[in-house]
């Protein structure tokens, strides 16, 4: 352990808006987690309504608390549009603060602990946030009665106003104190669709105001706390790399430095602000320790991954007798895919601000897993589970970066947080940044995999047999869920999106083989589903030219028992004229996919350049993702899932040489721009059934719909990603 | 060393490393912070900010070579492009996670005030170093095509 060179005492700054302002919550979205005790909530003040999911002040403010992190997807809106529709408040009116960390009053009902992720917010917190706002509204509507001595049922609310025939009206804000008094209802009556004013219709997002401005302390890269610290850290260049030894003799005279420490995870560079820290990491001189390293290349590891696709290994899923039906086949159809690993880039990297005292700790960052973050802070630290604090603020984007199982952002902040102790340190508030190498270099990648695929066909072209081998390092086999989600020694995330297809092959059988490698892999916006809709897609296209078949109506064929799927691959043809000849120089492509819950089907449209490159012009998708509840964000989401995916099968890949990885910004990492950009136009089926997910589900088909667009134009089947190895981009 | 500059119309002088970027200095020296950290660069375009007027990665620029330079960030940027661009990100709810869209309005709003009625190649060639990895380009491209509508009428 090095020691202290500079005291805190020092870095005071007195252009910074106070630690203390900041974490009373007036800057918007920051709350106290400790003004937020179950106890709070046993009743309200005399003049305000606080109720674990909202409260209403008298100045009139309803404010939700989002149990969901929102990191770009809507979440937050999404929530506070199902309770200001049960509600009858006005949008104007409405506010969304994040919920601290609390399981028993937040939990993802889905999960049983409080986290993001899965594409679950809306699915899970359907009826949980109406029921809030209903009982909110029967409260506010039972103080109305009492004070205007009038029946209940006589009382009308209405865009935040209730009211009665005799001319009594109140705002919410004049009734939050006397509503508080009210019991809350057991049952509270919740509206039918068609009474709904917001869902299913529109309510602008809440957020787009401020991050049109540059407003501060949005993001917690922006959170500077009165004295805070910034460290960087040096991680290994190889994954399972340690600290052999270092010479922080240049680092410490960075101008700035102010320590440094030998953290489990590397080095870490700690310094008055970002730059200093990104300095004096630069001036550290590491000897790595790789003996217990990956040093392969990614090339030797795609290798391995193809050759387990033809071992057995652990059998997912099986109907019919799917050997016998391939010997019988009068004809088999090959396809072998690989797939790169992938980081996510979310554009905010990686950071998060801790104050440790020795005693207790509080965070503050875009926490996407608080249950699971929570513990593993409190074990880390060696404090009580309430002895830790959790304000989580809005993430700049995460596509499943920011709550890896293993908590390692978290734990290794902890370590920072304790070695500035152990220096001698008074407390003071520090955030660890990634830089944007950290994050491309950093490992937690979509796992890198191999799928054989083989299909038997009877004289008539009928399908017979469908057999599908994967490979890859799974993300939940020996992770904090693994006990949880494998009790068979299955991985259902590695597979899903094959095993559980609603296509009706009369024998199937799906394995998987699990690739052992000291890469950290993660799910990346639709998990399995990145690599499995890919597969199946192209190799139903596939099928559909052997056969002679048009590819929608092969699908349609092919779809049992599951309309729902079937109608939105419709929906999706008939708007992008599938029937309909293109001009010249155009090819279409489809594909249609279900993921957490919710039917996608996409048709894109590119052209050929004269180079042989492509141009993706258009993609008519078509959606099923039961109630709609905030159309605009769906539609939103499906644009932005369709880049997330399209940026990646054209252009991205994580490679590694003897073990380092060599593309390490986004130079080499290349993101989809806005000149990729195609036109999008989405179509959402009108449904009465219960929500799910849409975060995810627009990004499986786009990868498989380009692809079979691709095979349309050229005769090639684009097997291997990304594209670009194909000369396609 | 000291550099004496214009922020947003306001004179300031940066004491700072002459070899240190200016997007540093904007948010951790003076605490403006809607400048975004995004890949530290010029691949990303997050950290956007313009200098007399022409859009600049303030990642690559470098303290030492701004004296005398006029900079003005999200915080400050204002005129008819600037309100019509902000008002058309609102409305058409172009944000999903937010994180670029200081760099995104930034290089709209400089190539509003250069060419008031933008093809889609104009906005391609303009905005192509701004990256959202949510992928609200289609957004973007609406939004600036209204923000033109809005500075005709």
């Amino acid at each position: 352990m090095q020691t202290l060179s500079r005291i805190p005492g020092e870095l005071t700054r007195p252009d910074r808006r106070t630690f203390l302002k900041l974490s009373a919550g007036a800057a918007g979205g920051l709350l106290l987690a400790t003004r937020l005790t179950s106890a709070a909530y046993a009743q309200g003040t005399e003049t305000e309504f606080e109720q674990p999911f909202l409260h209403i002040r008298p100045d009139n403010s309803v404010t939700i608390l989002s149990k969901h992190l929102d990191k770009g997807q809507g979440t937050a809106t999404g929530l506070t549009t199902l309770i200001a529709d049960e509600l009858d408040a006005a949008h104007d009116q409405m506010r969304v603060e994040f919920a601290p960390s609390n399981p028993d009053l937040y939990k993802n009902l889905i999960y049983g602990i409080q986290g993001t992720g899965g594409s679950s917010a809306m699915a899970n917190s359907f009826l949980q946030y109406r029921q809030a706002g209903a009982a909110a509204k029967a409260m506010l509507v039972a103080a109305a009665a009492r004070q205007w001595d009038v029946p209940a049922s006589e009382i009308a609310v209405s865009q935040g106003v209730v009211s009665h025939a005799s001319g009594h009206t109140a705002r919410f804000g004049e009734l939050a104190g006397l509503a508080a008094q009210e019991d809350v209802p057991a049952e509270p009556v919740l509206k039918t669709p068609e009474q709904w004013v917001y869902i299913g219709k529109a309510f602008p997002r809440l957020d787009v105001a401020n991050k049109s401005s540059g407003s501060p302390d949005t993001f917690t890269m922006d959170f500077q706390p009165e004295g805070l610290l910034v460290a960087v850290v040096a991680r290994p260049p190889r994954f399972g790399g340690k600290v052999a030894s270092f010479d922080a003799t240049a680092a410490r005279n960075v101008p700035g430095v102010v320590d440094v420490f030998q953290i489990p995870s590397g080095v870490a560079v700690l310094a008055r602000s970002t730059w200093p820290a990104i300095k004096g990491r630069e001036a550290l001189v590491v000897e790595w320790d790789d003996s217990a390293a990956e040093v392969r290349s990614s090339d030797a590891m795609i290798a391995e991954l193809r050759d387990m696709t033809a071992e057995p290994g652990v059998m997912v899923h099986e109907v019919g007798d799917t050997g016998a039906a391939m010997e019988q086949a009068e004809k088999v159809v090959e396809l072998d895919f690989d797939f790169p690993f992938l980081a996510h880039g979310p554009m905010e990297p990686l950071d998060i601000v801790l104050l440790f005292d020795g005693e207790t700790a509080e965070f503050w960052y875009g926490c996407q897993s608080q249950t699971g973050d929570h513990a593993g802070a409190a074990e880390s630290l060696g404090i009580g589970f309430d002895k830790v604090s959790i304000n989580t603020i809005w993430a700049g984007g995460s596509f499943g970066r920011r709550s890896p199982p293993d908590r390692h952002p978290v734990i290794e902040i902890c370590e920072v947080a304790k070695a500035m102790l152990t220096a001698g340190m008074a407390p003071v508030p520090v955030k660890v940044v990634w830089t944007r190498e950290d994050d491309i270099t950093g490992g937690y990648y979509r796992p890198m995999s191999a799928h054989k695929v083989r299909v038997g066909l009877d004289g008539e072209g009928s399908v017979t047999a469908f057999k599908y081998a994967i490979a890859a390092k799974s993300i939940i086999k020996g992770s904090a869920y693994e006990a949880v989600m494998m009790p068979n020694g299955v991985d259902p995330s590695m597979t899903e999106g094959a095993h559980d297809t609603s296509y009706a092959f009369p024998a199937m059988r799906v394995n998987q083989a699990f690739q052992e490698t000291q890469v950290p892999v993660l799910w990346w916006r639709s998990v399995g589903h990145t690599h499995t809709a890919y597969v199946m897609e192209v190799t139903m296209d596939r099928i559909a030219l052997e056969t002679g078949k048009d590819p929608v109506a092969f699908r349609l064929e092919m779809i049992k028992d599951d309309p729902r799927k079937a109608n939105v691959l419709r929906l999706a043809a008939e708007k992008a004229g599938w029937d309909t000849p293109l001009p010249e120089g155009r090819y279409r492509g489809v594909a249609v996919h279900k993921s957490f819950g919710s039917y996608v089907a996409e048709v894109a449209e590119i052209s050929l350049r004269d180079d042989g490159t492509i141009k993706v012009e258009k993609v008519t998708a078509a959606v099923d993702c039961g109630v709609p509840i905030n159309p605009d964000n769906i539609v939103a989401q499906v644009e932005g899932g369709i880049g997330y995916g399209l940026g990646a099968i054209l252009r991205n890949q994580v490679t590694l040489a003897e073990g380092v990885v060599e593309e390490t910004n986004f130079d080499t990492y290349e993101p989809l721009r806005i000149s990729d950009m195609p036109e999008i136009e989405v179509h959402i089926v009108p449904s009465n059934e219960a929500p799910t997910g849409m975060g995810e589900p627009g990004t499986p088909p786009i990868g498989p719909a380009i692809a079979n667009a691709v095979a349309a134009a050229t005769g090639k089947w684009i097997t291997s990603l990304p594209m670009a190895k194909a000369g396609l981009v | 060393m000291s550099v004496s500059l214009t922020i947003n119309g306001n004179p300031r002088t940066l004491e700072a490393d002459p070899e240190s970027p200016l997007l540093w200095a904007l948010r951790d020296e003076l605490g403006m912070t809607g400048t975004k950290f995004g890949c530290g660069i010029a691949a990303c375009g997050a950290c956007t900010v313009h200098w007399d007027g022409v859009p600049i990665r303030s990642c690559q620029t470098m303290v030492g070579d701004l004296e005398g330079a006029e900079i003005t960030t999200i915080e400050g940027v204002g005129g008819r492009a600037a309100e019509a661009v902000k008002a058309a990100w609102t409305s058409l709810e172009v944000p999903q996670c937010g994180y670029c869209q200081s760099g995104q309005i930034m290089s709209a709003v400089a190539l509003l005030s250069e060419t008031p009625r933008p093809t889609d190649g104009d906005i391609d060639a303009a905005m192509d170093g701004n990256v959202c990895r949510c992928a609200t380009y289609v957004r973007i491209r609406k939004a600036i095509h209204t923000a033109a509508d809005m500075l005709e009428g």
